[in-house]
């Protein structure tokens, strides 16, 4: 039985007929796929207990102005190089004289200089930890906000129209993705800082303003996150209900935005909680290094990098705001690692747990 | 899917079983889902003789698939609970383990499936999966694993086979992937072959080419077959005997001449009613079966094809067995309560056998 | 074969064109506040009017953007490019940082790899179980640990609290091998548990996405042993998408990415270097380490794509649509 070969460009599609699992028209019927979601949320422990664990960090940070004028009576940047205080009935400077600031001396003063001082200024560790925290949150929830507008916004484009415009929007991201994000965060801090910041039209953005770090990290992850959602429009923009709104005449915009976009929204929660994450942990790698949040502004990641010069002597004070940095991102990751599994309707029948095809980082290429 | 049974007799001799291959006994597979338990197979038994050929129809998750692959030890979520008992040659295979499983798989049980597209690893060379599983079961020198595999893709019907030995899968097409993976089953000389769906993936043209290539390897080499399908037609050219599933039960089985002469069970009845028929005028309209199967996490008391049955009255909300209902044949058994002589009345549409869209 | 690489080559071209265009923008046509900025921005901090003059003929401010582009790229690639803060060349510089880098990347990639694949294979495997949870959990925290912080723990409890390792610096493989391993224990540690956690999340997805492929399912059919199956069909094609990772990756801490691991450990590599300019505001070192780097990314790329296509015959035999 001979068989030509030229068959096989006209293999058929094949369609999965006795799949158990694409068989939801057995199932239970007007039960939403957010429903059935947090259904297995809520199950995931391990999820819950570290969203918990970053919303008591949130609150760890918003309650900065309470301690800082009910507990330190001293803010953030109040220095008080040549004090004293009492700890438990004994004077102590808070700056020796050789430069040393004081170590931790928790409840001994009252609520004062709980961790002690930051360095030879003699500001209050505690209450710069808290206020550092504010910055290290917003720097990470605006930057991921950013990513996840550009991505959703030239992901819908570059997905639904293709072509040129798909292909042009590949090749700038194909350009950001080659440079080492780090190198490319550095090149941008420095230069943008170094100078006079940076001008556009009427708006001018000074060199230290925190809003230089927020555009670089959020300009820099699009690509990681772009490319997913692309795919997924692609995906999607085969679908009938896509076809079925264009046969009822519907404009482009509005298939972008009420039929496309509804479909994307488990994704875009997803990266973007971990998107929160992945930011905190590189405006802080930025500002270690100098290239993100300049003075007077400091965020976890700063006040890390302006510990280092004492980690013999003083190691709290890198290894407390790096701690803070890593509870917040592990919070996160977990959490969104856990949301994605809920949100992954593979997990249906089969109840173990798994990846989903979503994965933040360099993975879909 | 045109489906072309002849009028006149069918393919394949009617042989009776003589149950001594494989014999499946109250199968049951559940799967525990957050819905649930999901019965995807309910107590289902059946027997297979040697070089005999065993029909399994019926439509998308009746549960024909999750009984073939259960039968090979393939079915593995954690969440899968199996209860019931498969032996094969007197000895039995459920609950043995991946490593005992393996002297069976294989070597005593073949296993093809519905999409020849991805059934074969991409990135290794057609040869070297069929070496691959020879191999796996005998100390045989490699030169020797690829002469055979040669031989076998030459006995399957692919042509050049010296050359093709050594093409990666996607320079096969779909047809030639699906002998490929009978050849790689046929390898090591099973006795029983599973094929579940195997040419539903393909054209219509292929199709046929491969079930013919089925009935040639039951004919010469005695092979016996169980062929999982939707595709009456394809059951009437080279089944022996028929088992129809609906929601996970065995709904009716019998020989080939039963299942397709004197139907029982009103399912199969819509089956065979859903044929297109070349010998006749063509209806305007294919008839179908009215409604969706149920949903099997809760499936309707009583028999489940109860809520789509035209047929239904007071007693179908006691589940039926399965059992003899025509004293001439005792081999030849249905789940529904209706007297064979009503059956005989109510399966008429038109002067063929069909399932009325009204009572 | 060779078409696909002839395609790969000239795309590479293309990226690396696009990628010095980049560099070019960011550092010399990024609108900034003031006159001269640019010239500003390279001089350095506190440039006196003289030096940024200078500055302004060796860069060619004057005159018009392409040739101000050529300008850089010779400036660059001639190795000419001078710091006008220390007066030191900078390819010489970076010359000086490559056995160190090298060092340090080379090392831990080994180990990297290595504990990302047997972690992920052994979560994949054991999916849903306790192990896996455990891992899971192990490699999240590998993925948000601040490198700094984990540096600088390694720093106080195993070199001063006691005193195992050295805290730093680096020490020539041919000057004394076992200093050189000594001296590099933390900083590969450092460096690996990124990656670790990283990849072995990779490629438990990976893994479980092929496990539930029907060419798995017919491997166990055929009667191999669950070993087999999982080595030869699960792991091989799972591992096809992290040899795309690995070439990127190890590409940016080559080229210069693994900045706070050779800054911390004190190694004097070429990510060191770019740290310090940081620290003085001295852009030209960090414009040619920028570029370097990026280079070495897409070179890797390519390659990669070379060994990808090695390891997936249908993209080898140019039959797949999706050449990417």
């Amino acid at each position: 039985m001979p068989e030509p070969y030229a068959d096989a460009a006209v293999e058929p599609k094949t369609l999965p007929v006795d799949d158990f699992s694409s068989d939801d028209s057995t199932g239970f019927e007007g039960r939403s796929p957010w429903y059935l979601a947090w259904r297995r949320l809520r199950r995931n422990r391990v999820a819950l207990a570290f969203l918990a664990l970053f919303f008591l960090i949130v609150i760890f940070v918003l309650a900065a102005p309470l301690w800082a004028t009910q507990v330190a009576h001293t803010g953030p940047d109040t220095t008080h190089t040549t004090e004293k205080i009492t700890v438990d009935g004994k004077k102590k400077d808070v700056v020796s004289l050789d430069g040393q600031p004081i170590g931790p001396v928790w409840f001994g003063a009252a609520g004062k200089f709980f961790l002690g001082a930051d360095g030879s200024l003699g500001r209050d560790e505690m209450v710069r930890l808290m206020y550092g925290g504010r910055i290290s949150l917003f720097i990470g929830i605006v930057s991921a906000l950013i990513t996840t507008i550009l991505a959703v916004v030239f992901g819908l484009l570059a997905g639904f129209y293709g072509g040129k415009l798909d292909s042009a929007i590949g090749a700038i991201m194909d350009v950001i993705w080659a440079f080492p994000v780090l190198l490319l965060g550095i090149a941008l801090g420095t230069a943008l800082s170094v100078g006079n910041g940076l001008q556009l039209g009427p708006i001018t953005i000074p060199g230290n303003s925190i809003w230089i770090p927020i555009l670089i990290i959020g300009f820099v992850y699009t690509p990681y996150m772009l490319r997913p959602i692309r795919g997924e429009v692609l995906g999607l923009r085969e679908k009938e209900f896509v076809e079925a709104a264009t046969a009822q005449g519907a404009g482009t915009l509005r298939i972008m935005f009420s039929e496309l976009l509804p479909n994307l929204w488990s994704t875009i929660i997803v990266f973007f909680t971990l998107n929160i994450a992945n930011n905190m942990l590189f405006e802080s790698a930025l500002s270690f290094l100098g290239a993100g949040v300049r003075p007077p502004t400091s965020s976890w990641g700063s006040m890390s990098s302006q510990g280092f010069t004492l980690l013999t002597s003083q190691p709290q004070l890198v290894t407390i705001p790096g701690l803070m940095i890593l509870l917040t991102v592990l919070s996160l990751n977990v959490f969104g690692d856990g949301l994605r599994d809920a949100l992954d309707p593979k997990s249906k029948i089969t109840l173990r747990a798994r990846g989903g095809q979503i994965e933040p980082e360099k993975a879909s290429t | 899917m045109s489906a072309r049974p002849e009028s006149g007799a069918p393919a394949g001799s009617a042989t009776i079983s003589d149950g001594n291959l494989l014999n499946v006994a109250d199968l049951s597979v559940r799967f525990a889902t957050e819905d649930g338990l999901l019965k995807a197979v309910d107590g289902v038994s059946f027997d297979v003789g040697s070089s005999e050929i065993l029909a399994i129809v019926g439509e998308s998750g009746s549960g024909k698939s999750v009984t073939a692959q259960t039968i090979m030890g393939l079915t593995r979520s954690p969440n899968a609970q199996i209860e019931g008992s498969i032996r094969f040659r007197d000895k039995e295979l459920t609950g043995l383990r991946d490593a005992e499983l393996q002297d069976v798989r294989g070597k005593e049980i073949a296993m093809v499936f519905q999409d020849p597209m991805t059934s074969l690893n991409p990135v290794y060379r057609v040869g070297r999966q069929i070496v691959e599983a020879i191999r796996s079961h005998s100390e045989v020198p490699a030169e020797e694993a690829r002469e055979k595999a040669i031989e076998m893709l030459a006995a399957v019907g692919i042509p050049a086979p010296e050359s093709r030995v050594d093409n990666f899968p996607h320079e096969f097409s779909g047809g030639m992937r699906q002998r490929a993976m009978i050849a790689m089953g046929l390898a090591l000389e099973p006795s029983l072959l599973i094929a579940d769906e195997p040419s539903t993936a393909l054209d219509v043209t292929i199709q046929a080419q491969i079930i013919r290539l089925i009935q040639r390897l039951n004919q010469e080499r005695g092979l016996a077959v169980i062929l999982i399908t939707h595709d009456l037609g394809v059951v009437a050219e080279i089944a022996d005997r028929v088992l129809v599933m609906y929601a996970g039960k065995a709904v009716e089985q019998g020989t080939l001449d039963e299942i397709f002469y004197d139907p029982q069970h009103p399912y199969t009845w819509g089956l065979l009613g859903s044929l297109t028929r070349l010998d006749r005028p063509r209806p305007r309209r294919l008839p179908q079966i009215k409604g969706l199967p149920p949903s099997l996490l809760a499936p309707p008391t009583g028999c489940s094809f109860r809520p789509r049955c035209p047929h239904a009255f007071g007693r179908c909300t006691e589940p039926p067995s399965l059992e003899a209902r025509l004293s001439e044949a005792p081999q030849h058994m249905d789940r529904c309560w209706k007297s064979p002589d009503e059956k005989r009345e109510l399966r008429n549409v038109e002067g063929r056998i069909g399932l009325r869209s009204e009572a | 074969m060779g078409p696909f690489i002839a395609r790969r080559l000239v795309r590479m071209v293309l990226v690396l064109f696009a990628v010095s265009i980049l560099v070019f923008l960011i550092f010399n046509v990024l609108p900034g506040g003031g006159t001269d900025a640019a010239a500003r921005r390279i001089a350095g901090k506190n440039a006196t009017p003289q030096l940024i003059a200078n500055v302004r003929k060796d860069f060619g401010f004057d005159e018009s953007l392409p040739q101000q582009y050529l300008t850089m790229m010779k400036q660059i690639f001639s190795g000419s490019l001078v710091s006008y803060q220390s007066q030191l060349n900078v390819m010489d510089q970076i010359k000086q940082g490559i056995p160190a880098t090298f060092s340090l990347c080379i090392g831990a990639a080994i180990i990297w790899m290595a504990f990302g694949v047997l972690f992920g294979y052994l979560s994949a495997v054991h999916a849903g179980r306790l192990t896996d949870r455990g891992l899971t959990i192990l490699a999240l925290a590998g993925i948000s640990l601040p490198v700094f912080w984990l540096a600088s723990i390694l720093i106080v409890y195993l070199s001063q609290k006691i005193p195992i390792f050295p805290n730093g610096d680096f020490v020539p493989f041919q000057d004394d091998p076992w200093q050189w391993l000594v001296h590099l224990i933390l900083p590969w540690t450092t460096l690996a548990v990124l990656f670790v956690g990283f990849y072995s999340r990779v490629l438990r997805s990976n893994m479980l996405d092929v496990m539930d492929e029907d060419y798995v399912r017919a491997a166990r059919a055929k009667g191999l042993g669950e070993h087999q199956v999982r080595t030869r069909h699960v792991l091989r094609n799972a591992l096809i998408p992290i040899v795309t990772l690995f070439g990127l990756d190890f590409a940016a801490v080559i080229g210069g990415g693994a900045i706070i691991t050779e800054l911390i450990f004190n190694l004097n590599g070429v990510g060191q270097y770019a740290a310090q300019s940081i620290g003085n505001q001295d852009l030209p070192p960090i414009m040619a380490v920028t570029l370097f780097g990026a280079f070495f990314v897409v070179l890797f790329n390519t390659l990669v794509d070379v060994a990808y296509a090695y390891l997936d015959p249908r993209i080898r035999l140019g039959t797949s649509a999706e050449l990417a």
